[in-house]
Order: structure tokens, then sequence, then C-alpha cells
């Protein structure tokens, strides 16, 4: 495979310019109840049916902190290879908003439980090592409904207190692509550990996005703008790729870039400064008196760490090793957790190889056909694995298997039962196939004697009868053979 | 009647195991008490019909073999009450009806007592004088010019007038114990972390503490023991095992180190402090403790610390209190900021908008290492001070305030005179100590003034002791003349 | 360092509190004789001194993770000022 080289600037009138992004996603911690209450997290309930007077900040209401949550923030700083803090402490961070009940967050400001860590990128240019500054836990604010009612506001605070974990980026990244890998790779990565279901439709994966410029090989940063709360990949993609060259035009008409933060619009397409914000800026950070500093025992971590499911990386390499894919076919197998189980399932039983191109081919595309998750694939590992298998061993044709696969999905049937009711057997009896291979060379004298005076191009047309007269089945490989030795003769 | 209300709480309580009075008369005394006392403007709620009902219960099924069998108290508004308004003395809780119980006040009612009504104190518990709260001035029993001290001045001065057998109140800085002594009563201020804060409406998250307000120390031992407790819900809240204070009160103090700190000796202090606080120190040497003078080097700096911390916790724990789910809201705000801004103005008093602008302000952007931070320095050292002394004493005594009770309105116009009453109060909160206030004697005019008991963290009981056998030895009885009623 | 009206205004509005002018003139005073007190503390040297997080000298304690509380949407909004079964109300947020 020959690598591509990177190639993503921003031409100016005059100059062409290095995008740079940092990202800091917020990540909603699977767990049953919120980070200091025991309220529920479930998705999709009543306004204001998972709410408790903590949540919702009585007079004289106090934080007890979820080991779960703790739990799962240190499992996820493991597996981005960060270094585990054994002290944090959590601060307020104090700002007033209608969803924001106790009039400010909990969060971790100078001391986070989660510090420096890396994250590895597949690019079609190599690999790329992504720093991860930190990462700490933080409550989720409630919910504003603002079209309801033309002059009241209203608020649901059902999601005020789930525990969010922010992951904060070094500005390492350089294009929407990367974004992209980005995203999909940390999301890959909270799914194998199970501390983030990643599902962005339901608001449990958003973030902000820093963007700045700078001329190609400058050494220095740009000033940069925050785009707040974006919720899609796509939406990060159109929001760079607008802020950007909005950067770059200002520089290039010699204007300055305002450090602040602006706000992506999916309708208009364009990002745009959210000025009301900026008064409210002073966060008044200081450490909740209401709890005491964190510290983790050694043991904990380590448990932790032990317990840890095999991450993509290392199930990439394993995938190469034990069953002979290359990284391609790996990157794709271990993107998803479930995707892996499946494969490895379906590997067990039948030729890995095989198995890994029929995945990513047929079995892929009827996922994304039908807008399915691997989890929920009308063909069961079994049954997958003994369709290869019955390709491999030259029972079926790939032709006929492709038909064999179409009824698998409609019927939910195996492919045995399939290939023996419908006789889609190949028939891989030499005897068989020279009398078909024969009855067509008689009654095509004509094109038997063009073939032999050197129009090796015919040879194709034969194929294609045999396979006509044998209704698909006939061995291909049985009978070139078989062909090549009639026509020779 | 009458005579059995005078009494202190362990007297009450024994003559209803005695059956010399049922609950019910007991709480028709506390009642009619009440009601010929408005002038004071000790009570913001009353929950008479309530408590006639639990007493009844009581009558009908006693169980004498509770820590407080069918005692009616009143307790500070500041404790949430299922059921019950719960002010903290602001305007902005006028309305409001908690549908939860604090861990304190419910600790009490499962040791067999019931709520006669709320006490009024200064809004949020900001103040000395009791002068802050929507509600108005409380009066002090001892004069009817004279505040009763604050911020549990509501409580002290119930308490010091015969309307509730003894009560608890909150203390921040010294809001127990300075009006304690203005009213001749004992206030305790335990360990940090010993009583939940769990539904108490907050001030400063690490400073608050709940506490008993009592006629003597035996009371004292009752109410700490009925009230404290570990409580999982509040994550400071320290677990261990419960004591007896009541049962384990000895006066036997012979040995004991008592620490004297030079600090305590400040400019301008009264004579009359500094002579009560010599009288304390001849009691406790005549009952066999030995008295070692300590230094406490950054006690000077406990108070400007103090209006730090605690200014910065409240400005960010009445955060809530923005008029979108409970309490007071402006009708003038047309967008949400303008009625978070209308509803905050109209719904704070002037004490507590200073003090949310201080916290505020100190952290702020560019000004949060200049005080904040330096405050949490200084307050390492306050704490220090007293590690290093506690290595070698058993317990501090100091005068509780440096003057008695003082005139209405007579330091309202001066912030920093009005702070600088909790001079010796405040070091204590700041190092998280049990420190207790007992009447220790009068000043020329007749005023009680109070003398500090400070002890090691968890030492309640050997405070308790030591106050115990003073009390015991100090011949001082706090008389008070029912003039309002 | 001495607290202006300007400092003052600003701080109020962090703070969510309108002030109107003759309030400002009187908050203006008390701070600045407030802060004139607080300052004191710049009498210490504190550089080595590490501040205290909390005077508790034990590590936080956590709870398990298991739902026991939520579901009471009346006393939620029981206390809250404008009527509404499923919500909380509040004037439009002007952006």
């Amino acid at each position: 495979m020959s690598k591509e080289k990177f190639d993503y600037f921003i031409k100016g009138e005059k100059d062409k310019y290095e995008v740079v992004i940092g990202l800091e996603v917020h990540a909603q911690v699977l767990s049953k109840s919120k980070l200091f209450s025991g309220s529920s997290t479930k998705f999709g309930a009543d306004p204001n049916n998972q709410v408790s007077l903590i949540d919702s900040a009585f007079p004289g209401m106090l934080p007890v902190i979820n080991e779960e949550c703790v739990k799962q923030a240190v499992r996820t700083g493991l597996g981005l290879n960060a270094k585990i803090n054994n002290y944090s402490v959590f601060d307020r961070k104090n700002y007033f908003y209608a969803d924001l009940p106790q009039g400010y967050q909990i969060s971790q400001y100078k001391n986070p439980i989660v510090g420096e860590g890396k994250v590895l990128l597949d690019m079609p240019y190599g690999s790329k090592v992504i720093g991860i500054e930190r990462l700490h836990l933080e409550q989720d604010a409630g919910k504003s409904i603002h079209d309801m009612d033309p002059s009241n506001t209203y608020v649901d605070l059902n999601r005020s207190g789930i525990a969010l974990m922010e992951i904060v980026s070094k500005p390492d990244l350089r294009s929407p692509d990367e974004v992209n890998a980005y995203i999909k790779k940390l999301r890959s990565i909270m799914r194998y550990l199970g501390t983030c279901d990643g599902n962005m439709q339901e608001g449990s994966l958003r973030a902000d996005v820093n963007v700045s410029v700078r001329k190609e090989g400058d050494k220095n940063f740009g000033t940069r703008c925050e785009i707040k709360n974006v919720n899609s990949i796509k939406f990060m993609q159109m929001a760079i790729e607008y802020e950007a060259a909005r950067q770059v035009e200002l520089i290039e008409n010699g204007k300055e870039i305002d450090q602040e933060t602006r706000l992506f619009d999916t309708k208009k397409n364009e990002t745009r400064s959210m000025r009301s914000k900026e008064d409210a800026h002073d966060y008044r950070y200081f450490p909740d008196p209401d709890l005491l500093p964190l510290k983790l025992e050694q043991q904990l971590i380590d448990d932790l760490k032990k317990s840890l499911p095999e991450l993509p990386d290392k199930k990439k390499e394993r995938f190469i090793k034990e069953y002979g894919l290359n990284a391609y076919e790996a990157n794709v197998l271990v993107s998803e957790k479930d995707i892996s189980d499946y494969y490895e399932e379906v590997a067990k039983l039948s030729d890995k190889k095989l198995a890994a191109t029929w995945m990513m081919g047929d079995l892929f595309a009827m996922l994304n056909d039908r807008g399915l998750d691997i989890s929920k694939s009308p063909i069961s590992t079994k049954h997958f694995a003994e369709l290869v298998q019955s390709i491999k061993s030259g029972e079926i044709s790939g032709r006929i298997a492709k038909e064999v696969f179409e009824i698998m999905v409609e019927s939910g049937d195996n492919p045995k039962k399939i290939i023996e009711s419908k006789g889609m057997k190949q028939q891989s009896d030499p005897k068989e196939l020279e009398k078909i291979i024969n009855e067509i060379l008689s009654k095509n004298k004509d094109k038997v004697d063009q073939y032999k005076a050197g129009k090796e191009k015919l040879f194709g047309f034969f194929v294609g009868q045999v396979m006509k007269l044998s209704g698909g089945k006939a061995n291909p490989q049985l009978t070139n053979e078989i062909l090549k030795k009639l026509l020779k003769g | 009647m009458s005579d059995i209300i005078n009494q202190s709480l362990n007297q009450i309580i024994k003559r209803v195991k005695t059956k010399e009075i049922s609950s019910t008369d007991l709480t028709k005394a506390y009642i009619k008490n009440i009601e010929g006392a408005k002038k004071l403007n000790t009570f913001v709620t009353t929950t008479f019909d309530q408590a006639l009902d639990k007493a009844k219960q009581f009558d009908n099924k006693p169980n004498f073999d509770q820590l407080l069998p069918g005692i009616p108290l009143a307790v500070k508004d500041l404790f949430c009450t299922e059921n019950v308004k719960t002010t903290a003395g602001s305007n902005i809780l006028n309305n409001f009806v908690p549908s939860y119980e604090s861990t304190v006040t419910k600790n009490l009612w499962d040791n067999g007592s019931f709520l006669l009504g709320k006490l009024n104190c200064d809004e949020f518990a900001m103040g000395s004088s009791n002068e802050t709260s929507y509600f108005g001035n409380v009066i002090n029993p001892v004069g009817d010019q004279l505040v009763p001290g604050g911020s549990s001045g509501g409580s002290s001065s119930a308490l010091a007038a015969d309307l509730t057998p003894a009560t608890i109140g909150t203390d921040t800085g010294g809001s127990i114990r300075q009006p304690a002594s203005f009213t001749g009563t004992v206030g305790l201020k335990p360990t940090y972390g010993l009583c939940s804060r769990w539904g108490i409406v907050a001030f400063a998250s690490s400073l608050d503490q709940a506490g008993p307000m009592t006629k003597d120390i035996t009371d004292c031992a009752i109410m700490l023991e009925a009230m404290s407790g570990f409580d999982e819900k509040d994550s400071t809240s320290i677990n261990k095992k419960k004591e007896n204070y009541s049962k384990n009160l000895k006066d036997n103090i012979k040995g004991l180190k008592i620490g004297i700190p030079k600090e305590y000796r400040v400019d301008n202090m009264p004579k009359e402090i500094d002579e009560l606080w010599e009288k304390g120190k001849k009691i406790l040497k005549d009952l066999g403790a030995e008295l070692i003078d300590i230094s406490l080097p950054h006690t000077k700096y406990a108070l400007p610390t103090y209006y730090i911390v605690a200014p910065a916790e409240a400005s960010s724990n009445l955060a809530r209190y923005d008029g979108v789910r409970y309490g007071y809201r402006s009708k003038q705000g047309k967008d949400l900021i303008e009625m978070y801004e209308k509803t905050r103005s109209e719904g704070f008093g002037d004490e507590v908008k200073r003090r949310i602008l201080i916290g505020t302000y100190v952290l702020s952007s560019g000004y949060y290492d200049a005080y904040y931070l330096k405050a949490q320095k200084v307050r390492q050292l306050i704490k220090k001070d007293f590690d290093d002394s506690f290595k070698k004493i058993d317990g501090i005594l100091t005068p509780s305030t440096p003057s008695s009770a003082f005139k209405i309105g007579e330091k309202t116009n001066d912030p920093v005179s009005m702070y600088l009453n909790d001079i010796f109060t405040v070091p204590v909160n700041l190092a998280g100590l049990p420190a207790l206030s007992m009447p220790a004697g009068a000043d020329k005019q007749g005023y009680p003034l109070g003398l500090q008991l400070i002890g090691k963290a968890l030492d309640e009981q050997k405070i308790l002791n030591i106050g115990y056998a003073f009390e015991k030895n100090c011949g001082f009885k706090n008389e008070i003349k029912k003039w309002w009623s | 360092m001495s607290l202006d009206k300007e400092k003052i205004k600003h701080v109020a509005k962090l703070a969510r509190i309108s002030v109107n002018d003759a309030k400002v003139d009187s908050l203006t005073k008390d701070l600045n004789s407030i802060f004139k007190f607080i300052e004191q503390l710049n009498e210490l040297d504190t550089n080595k001194v590490e501040p205290l997080t909390s005077i508790l000298n034990q590590s936080l304690r956590s709870r398990k993770d298991e739902i026991n509380d939520g579901k009471i949407r009346e006393k939620v909004l029981k206390n809250s000022p404008k009527d509404s079964d499923e919500f909380f109300v509040v004037p439009k947020v002007v952006e």
C-alpha cells in the first residue's frame, strides 16, 4: 500500500496555512446513578422525573460521590495510557444559568483524576500520536427548552448531575479527517472499556473544538477560538473548515483574531461569537468545601488495570499475527468491540482470512443498508461461519454464496439448509462437468475452431455457457481446468 | 408550672420521667411563655398544634428510655424541617417549605423530642447581633435594648427566656458561642464533622457546625449526644462510634493541662474581661489543673482569614437562591438575567449582599491568589498553631467575646467593628476544633460574660468535663427578670 | 488596593445582584474598610506554606452505584415560583 502524504492546508491569497485543533470531549460516564446523587441516568425519562433534591440544589443538600464513576474515569485513563493521579480535588466552577441549579458545576480544575496520556491514530499517511492533556470528572447540566413558549424557557433537570468525563487533547490535530479519526478512536476505546456508550444522538459524546491557524512552517500557535458544544463529527468537521477559513481571511486582511467562544450554527453552517457569555467568563474556581480530596489507593488502580479488556491497538496487533490479516483489515475489524467479537467468533469456526473478506464485504454492506449495528445482525456468527466454510470447501461458489447470503438475511435459516433445499450445491464432480462441457463444445464447433486458431478470448464464452447450463453451480476452478484440457485435445 | 420550666433540661427530663409533669403540660407551659414573649421576637414560626399532638402521642405511649423523652424543642430557623417553613432569616426563603428534615433535627426527634417552633437568626447566619434577619432583630432578655448576639440570637434569647428547655444553633465563626456568652448560657461548637450538615442551610461549608445551646453543661452533654453522629449523606461527616457524653460527664480535672494563649489578651479589652479570665484560671487551678502559657502566634490573622474564606464559600453556596426552583422571585425580571439580578437584590439583605460581593471578589480572576489562596495558607498556619500547642495541653481557656452584649443599633453602621466581636471564636472554626462557651460572671452593668474552652479535635468529652467542674465551682448564677411579660 | 465603583459594579454583575448608584456608594465605603482590615494578611510571608484544602484529614468517602433517589417530581417542583407540572419555568434567556 503506498502511503499518501498529509495534505490539509488552507490556501489564502498569499500563504498556505496549517490548522491546529485541540478537542475537549465531554463523554457521559456509563453508570446507573448520577455522580453525586442516587437518581437514575437513564435516557429519555419524563421531564424532571430523574431529579433528586441534590440535583435540584435544595438548601442543605450535599454531594456524595459515586464510586463507580471514579472507577470509570480511572479505567478510561488507563485506556488512554495516561497517568492516574492518586490525589485529585473537586472544584466548583461558578456561573449562573437556568439549567445549573447549584449556581456552580462540580468539576476538577487544578488536580484532575487523570493526567497526560496518548491516543494512536491510523491515518492514510501513517500512524499519528495525539497527546492527551488530562481527563477530569464533572457534573452535567440540565436542559433548557426555549421553543415551547414564546416568553418562557422550560427547564428539565434529568441530566443535571450526570457524570461526565472531560477529555482534553493537546493541540495535536491538524485536519477534519484527524478529528474524525480521533473521535472515533476515543469512542472505540471507551466502548471497549464500557465507560461511555458514545451515543452522539443522545448527547453522550460532545466536544468543544479549539481552532487556530498558522502559516505553514511557523513554530508558534495562532490565537485560538473555542467552538462550544458540537454534537456530531460532521458538524465538528464543518465548523473547523468554516472557522479555519474565517481566521485565514482575517489574517490575510491584516486583522486580529479575538480569542473568544463561538457557537456553530448548524442551519447556516457558520460559527459566530457568543458575546453574551463573555462577561460571565470568570468562573471563580475553588475547591468544593462539601467534598474532600479524592485519594486513590494504588491497589485499586492496579486491580482496575488488571481487569481491563484487550483494547483496539493491542487487538489489532494480535489479529495481524494470529489471523494473518493485513493492517487495513485488522484496523476495520477492531474498530468496534462488537465487530471484533463477531469476527473472532466467526474466525474460530471458519477460514480466518476468508471470514474477514466476507464480513468487510457483504455483511457490512448489508448492515449499512439496513442501518443496523452488528449486534443486531440478522445472521448469527455460527451461520456466517458455515457460509464461509461452504465457500472455502468449494461446496458453493462465491456467486452462489451471495445468493445464499441474501436468503439467510431474509429467512434467518442456516446456509446448509438453504443450499440443500434449493439445490445450490456446486457441481464439483469432474465426470459430470466433462459431460456438460463436451455437450457445449460439440454444439459450438465453429467457436472451438476459432479458439484453436488463436482467438483465446472465446474461453470466457465457454465458461459462461457451462455456468448457464449448470445453473451457476459448476465449480469455476474445475471448469477452467477441464475446459482447458478438452480444448487442447 | 413555671417553676419547672425555669429549670435546666436535665431537671425537666427527671420530672417527666417521674411523671411529675406530662409532656402535654410541659408543652402547654412553653406555649404560654412563648405567647407572652412576643416582644423578644425570637420565633419566626411556631408549630404549637403539631407539638401538642406529639406531646399527646408521647403521653399515651411514653418511652422514658429516650435521651429527650417528650421534650418540646425550638430550633434555629436554619435547620430544614419537613413541611415546616424554613427561612434562614431571609426574604429569599420567606415562603420555602422543605419536604425533608435535617439530619441533626431528625436525630433530636428520634431521641424523643419534637418541634415547638423555628427561631429567628441573622440572615443566612451572617451576623453577630441578630440584626440582619428579615424578620426583625431579636431582643436579649438580659435587657430590652440589648442584642442577643448572633447569628443564633433567637436561640440564645429563647433559651435564656425559658421559651425552650434547650436549643440548637449553628456556628460558623462564633454564632453559638457569642450569643451564649451574651445571654449567660452554655453553647458548644463541636469538632467539624461531628454533627451532620445535611439539611442545614449552608453559609460556609468548611466552617459550619451545628451545636447545642443549653442552660448548663449537663444539658449540653445530653443535647450533643442526641444530635451528633455519623451521616453517610454528608461527605465531611466523621465516621466514629457514638459517645455517651452525659453518662461520662466527670468533674475531676486534676492534672489536666490548660493552655493560656497570650495572644488572646488584645488591645483595648475591657478590664472586666481580663478579670473574668483570671477568675477562670484560678478556679481551674484550684481544681487541680495545671496552667501552661502557650502561644498561638497567628491568632490576629484569624479574623481577616475568616472574612475571606467564609464569604468566598458563601458567595458560591448562596448562588442557588436564584428564584428558579424555590423561594422568592422578583416580578420585575423581563429576561432570565434581569430576573436573577432583581430576585437576588430584593431577596437578600445588605449584610448578605456585602458578603456575597466580598466572596465573589476574592475568588475572581486576578485576585484569587492574593486573597483566597493566601487565606487558605494562613488557615494552615492557624491550624498548625493549635496542633503544636495541643501536643502538650488538654484544653485552652480564653474569654468567649471581647465585650458583653451591646446595644441594638450600636454597631450596625460599622461592619468591621461588628466583625471584631468574633475575634476569640473564629480561630476555632478555622481549625475545625470543638469549643464551648460557659457563663462565668457578669460585668458591672450585670450583663453576663462567658469563658471559652477549646479542645482537641473530637475531644468534646474533655472540655465538657472541664466545663462541668468549672460550673460547679464558679458560683455565678444567671438571673434574668421577666420584664417582657 | 482599593475597590472603585466600577469594580464593585462588575463584581455585582458576576454575583447577579443588581445594585443602584446609591447602593454602590455605601458598598464602596464598607467594602474598602473591610478590605483594609483583610489586607493585614499581607504582613505574613506565606511563600512556603501549603494552602489548606480540607480541615479533615481523611479521604473522600464514596457511595455504591445504586438508583435510590429521583422520581419525586412533585416534591421537586412543589416550591417552584411558576406553575408547571413538568418543568421549572423561567423568563426567556436573551442571548
